[in-house]
């Protein structure tokens, strides 16, 4: 029933002392940092008198500007030999966020993660594949290695390459399977097309979605399409990855695991703590790690907490889906990718405008993303083939900065709207 | 030598009446027009008989607008014109990158606007071969 059932059962009492003394020992482990040894003396912090979880507010937040200012060493918390492994956020223009772990760091992510497959019932005797990058990227690897604590055939397949999942899923009779939602319908259609019925023809009894928001509407759709369980996770790189918040067998919320992390649901604006229900920014405090311990990181997601017990038993804090962003990075084909990471290229080729316009959509299933961009008339040289050249050129400068491929369109200048003569740089069409 | 006009404009509708517009408002008259697309954008080429007006004026309306040399040159109408001139280029190893042509006077004259990679080279080549050249003002008194 229970991966490890005192500390999922724990009492909120019980809880609580353990908070503290985690809270305790990753405020000393802060301290021994660069970035929260000159916070703690500029905002005239006394680590030691920080006790509690309400004492929490007395921190100033931590964004993910202050981990990019950090780098790269800036959070590292213990000598650089005790680190085993290191993950970063991607792109190219900005500094990169990276979060270092040592080797009982990995042990106890990886505990998470086996502790949330066994909670929707991964076992033993399955067979996990994982559709998920491996990589810099910690939906592959943090699964991975969550599965391979549990004892379940692991598959590092990873992303894409739809021919290879179909054969892998017929010939090794997969049973459990990680992939982004909207890549799980794109693939049961893709099954289909080769004849085959995702329902039957197929193993797979336990999906795990990731890496994506999604709608209860997306997980019925995937549910009906595979003929299985979909369950809805959370995490985040700056937290480990996957793992830190997962769904049980009743699919109502998900479980934020209390013992690895102290959660606040808070106002956006003024920080306040949210009432069971309301709509907040979830911010988190490491309690269970120790090369990179971070407190209060703003995650910028949205999400409120039930206050009703779980039927499952478990008592660590129920979480909704995540309802939207605090900010405006938005998640394309699985990718993490902020506007601005965008405009930074655009605005780096002379040819391109004032104005540019991205619109996110859905077609059968496949995210796409158009980039219109609007030309400088001082620059436009006379022939559609140096315009076809340009529109290849801008097309692979994003890609190499936010690792998907657009649909780069060139309009004319003035063209796009502005509202309030700001424009209006993203729109996204597509349904969660 | 004479000019032409390349426009940027997005391929949807309204967008020649636009150019045409402001051109006709001016009094700038036509001789002739091309257009080329592909992914949602083409490129619309005039021919116009004040080609740096009208350069100007489609600037000044934020319309991205190219003034550009071409040769434009006297043409039989009758069956083998095109075919005299491509030749005279073709074996002077000269590509013809883009070409468009419009009847002056029917069963007499054409005018080919072409445009090669050495315009000056190109240009002084047909004339050694005793074809006409013209210029701006000479389109439109042929």
């Amino acid at each position: 029933m229970y991966w490890e059932k005192e500390i999922e059962t724990i009492s909120p009492e019980e809880l609580k002392t353990l908070q503290q003394e985690r809270l305790k020992l990753t405020l000393q482990r802060a301290a021994q940092t660069p970035f929260y040894r000159k916070l703690f003396a500029q905002a005239k912090i006394k680590p030691e008198l920080i006790k509690t979880k309400e004492d929490l507010q007395f921190i100033p937040p931590t964004t993910k500007e202050d981990l990019r200012s950090g780098f790269p060493f800036g959070f590292l918390s213990v000598p650089l030999t005790e680190v085993v492994r290191l993950h970063s956020s991607s792109g190219t223009t900005g500094t990169p966020t990276v979060i270092y772990h040592t080797a009982s760091d990995l042990a106890r992510w990886s505990n998470q993660v086996a502790r949330s497959l066994f909670t929707v019932g991964v076992r033993k005797n399955d067979i996990f594949q994982n559709m998920m990058s491996y990589g810099l990227f910690t939906g592959g690897l943090g699964m991975h290695y969550g599965a391979e604590r549990l004892g379940a055939m692991t598959i590092p397949i990873g992303a894409g390459n739809s021919k290879r999942q179909i054969w892998f899923l017929k010939h090794f009779k997969s049973t459990v399977i990680h992939i982004i939602p909207s890549y799980a319908l794109l693939l049961s259609n893709l099954i289909k097309s080769e004849g085959l019925d995702p329902k039957t023809d197929f193993n797979v009894n336990i999906i795990l979605l990731g890496a994506e928001p999604h709608s209860e509407g997306t997980r019925k759709r995937v549910e009906q399409a595979f003929g299985a369980k979909a369950y809805n996770s959370y995490g985040l790189s700056e937290m480990n990855g996957p793992g830190v918040a997962f769904e049980c067998g009743y699919q109502t919320g998900m479980h934020l695991w209390e013992d690895y992390y102290l959660v606040e649901i808070v106002n956006p604006k003024i920080l306040t703590p949210c009432q069971p229900g309301e709509l907040g920014e979830i911010i988190l405090t490491t309690i269970n790690r120790e090369a990179t311990p971070i407190l209060r990181y703003r995650t910028k997601d949205l999400a409120f907490y039930y206050q009703e017990p779980c039927p499952c038993g478990r008592t660590h804090l129920r979480i909704s889906r995540i309802q939207g962003r605090a900010d405006d990075m938005f998640i394309f084909r699985g990718v993490n990718i902020f506007p601005n990471q965008i405009e930074t290229v655009l605005m780096n080729i002379p040819e391109v405008g004032a104005n540019y316009r991205i619109i996110l959509s859905r077609e059968d299933y496949r995210d796409i993303m158009r980039i219109e961009v609007e030309i400088k008339p001082e620059l436009f040289a006379g022939e559609l083939p140096k315009l076809e050249r340009l529109r290849e050129r801008i097309t692979n400068e994003l890609r190499a900065e936010i690792l998907v491929t657009p649909q780069v369109v060139l309009v004319e200048p003035g063209t796009l709207p502005t509202q309030e003569g700001k424009a209006i740089r993203l729109i996204d069409k597509r349904k969660l | 030598m004479a000019y032409q006009i390349s426009v940027f404009a997005e391929n949807k509708p309204g967008r020649i009446e636009k150019i045409t517009g402001i051109l006709a408002q001016n009094q700038i008259n036509l001789r002739a027009i091309t257009i080329s697309s592909a992914n949602g954008f083409g490129v619309i080429k005039l021919l116009v008989d004040q080609p740096q007006k009208a350069y100007e004026l489609l600037h000044s309306h934020d319309i991205p607008a190219y003034l550009q040399e071409v040769i434009a040159v006297i043409m039989e109408d009758q069956p083998g014109g095109l075919h005299k001139i491509a030749k005279i280029l073709s074996q002077n190893q000269i590509n013809i990158e883009d070409a468009y042509g419009f009847v002056v006077k029917t069963g007499e004259r054409s005018v080919l606007i072409i445009q090669v990679e050495s315009q000056p080279h190109a240009q002084s080549i047909l004339e050694r071969s005793g074809l006409r050249v013209l210029n701006d003002e000479e389109i439109y008194q042929y």
